[in-house]
């Protein structure tokens, strides 16, 4: 079977990188699937999950908005960050959502935008994290 | 001729001073090791990032992004990158002195330049010359963050796009290892042509990419963020740099005080025989006369 080269690769040092089969992302026009012999395409990827399946295997990753270079090959991940589900400090992400609803509350001198993708990504985390766990 | 107090004076207050460069050494050591770290995990993200764009710059179109855009030369910007602190040696010495010879081989060129800095150092630097300055930036020694390279590449980005310069290079201190760094030239905008790049052999036939959202899109959000990781780059190995030349820096500066050490204390010794000499033969003296 063919296989697919996924690397994962973040500002503060690579996160993965491996053979896969299968490999599942959140592009910000929407989730993609690609498989070995997918056709060149890059695009931007939105704050949400990747998914890679090895076999019976899958991994999950928490991937804060980047980039994706897909090529027959090879997927190329550019995160701002990225974390394996196993290594997302649950306790963190829950008291970030705590402070980020706090601060959508008193919406005085808040920067929306930086709230709400602040938001976001404490509940993608949180639910990669329970999923992961439960 | 020096007193032994006065010698005894002195040795101490080396020995004053070697403990200080003893100290700044072990700071810069566990700095170094720090940022180091930092700048080891940025490495391959910077490279894959600049793999990302040679590729894109040899299937994709050129035109879809001003920084990309190659114009004819004729005004450059020059970013020179030091420390905001001394104490490191050679190190700013180098950078400046690079900085100034490709300075003025650009200007015997008859290109127009114009420098922007970042770094205590270099203000004092161009300020003591006269120099005017575009843009600098200080502060940010010990305490890099991404923001600083975003701010950066904000500036240089938009003088790119309105015509104040037609080029940028970077000059700032690459590291090679602890003990060597090495300044280096790098051009920064019009971004990574394709022509540069070196041509994939396996990949010739490969169709043009598809874009999601469209290229334009893709572009307008990729470029500049690569830009900023060039510039955060050079930042982190320009830190990591700064605290290598320190740290040889202090360690030659405490071997010196041990050799200077280790000088005095035979002259203190020798003045101390000579005393004690002379003490004696005045005794025996006195003894003499008396008999």
């Amino acid at each position: 079977m063919e296989k697919l080269i996924l690397e994962i690769v973040t500002p503060y040092g690579p996160v993965f990188n491996g053979q896969v089969e299968e490999v599942t992302a959140r592009g910000s026009e929407g989730e993609f699937g690609v498989l070995p012999g997918h056709a060149p395409l890059v695009t931007t990827l939105a704050i949400g999950i990747l998914s890679a399946r090895e076999g019976q295997n899958t991994s999950y990753f928490f991937i804060n908005s980047g980039y994706a270079e897909v090529g027959p090959e090879r997927v190329l991940v550019l995160a701002d960050s990225a974390e394996k589900a196993e290594s997302i400090d649950l306790e963190r992400a829950i008291s970030a959502k705590k402070r980020a609803e706090e601060l959508l509350r008193h919406k005085e001198n808040v920067d929306y935008a930086k709230t709400e993708s602040a938001l976001e990504r404490a509940v993608t985390r949180i639910n990669l994290a329970e999923r992961h766990r439960g | 001729m020096a007193t032994l107090r006065d010698i005894r004076r002195r040795i101490k207050a080396v020995k004053n001073t070697s403990q200080i460069t003893k100290a700044m050494k072990m700071v810069a050591a566990s700095k170094l090791r720090r940022t180091q770290g930092r700048m080891l995990d940025m490495r391959p993200y910077a490279d894959k990032m600049y793999e990302v764009i040679t590729t894109l710059g040899r299937f994709g179109d050129v035109e879809l992004h001003p920084l990309l855009a190659k114009r004819p030369r004729g005004k450059v910007e020059v970013l020179v990158i030091t420390s905001d602190r001394g104490l490191c040696g050679a190190f700013n010495t180098n950078i400046l002195r690079a900085a100034n010879n490709h300075v003025k081989e650009l200007e015997a060129e008859s290109f127009k330049v114009s420098i922007s800095a970042v770094g205590r150092k270099a203000d004092d630097y161009y300020r003591r010359r006269s120099i005017p300055l575009r843009a600098h930036w200080a502060g940010l020694s010990g305490k890099i963050r991404y923001q600083h390279a975003q701010e950066i590449a904000a500036s240089l980005s938009e003088g790119y796009i309105d015509g104040t310069f037609d080029e940028v290079l970077l000059i700032y201190n690459e590291f090679k290892s602890v003990i060597a760094q090495k300044v280096v030239v790098k051009r920064l905008l019009p971004f990574a042509s394709p022509e540069s790049g070196q041509p994939h052999s396996d990949t010739l036939e490969m169709p043009g990419f598809t874009f999601e959202p469209e290229a334009s899109a893709v572009y307008a959000s990729l470029i500049p963020k690569a830009v900023e990781i060039e510039i955060y780059r050079a930042l982190l190995e320009s830190q990591t740099s700064e605290e290598a030349a320190r740290m040889s820096a202090m360690e030659n500066a405490s071997k010196s005080a041990e050799e200077m050490i280790q000088r005095l204390t035979l002259v203190a010794n020798k003045v101390r025989q000579a005393t004690i000499t002379r003490e004696l033969m005045d005794i025996v003296g006195g003894v003499e006369a008396l008999k």
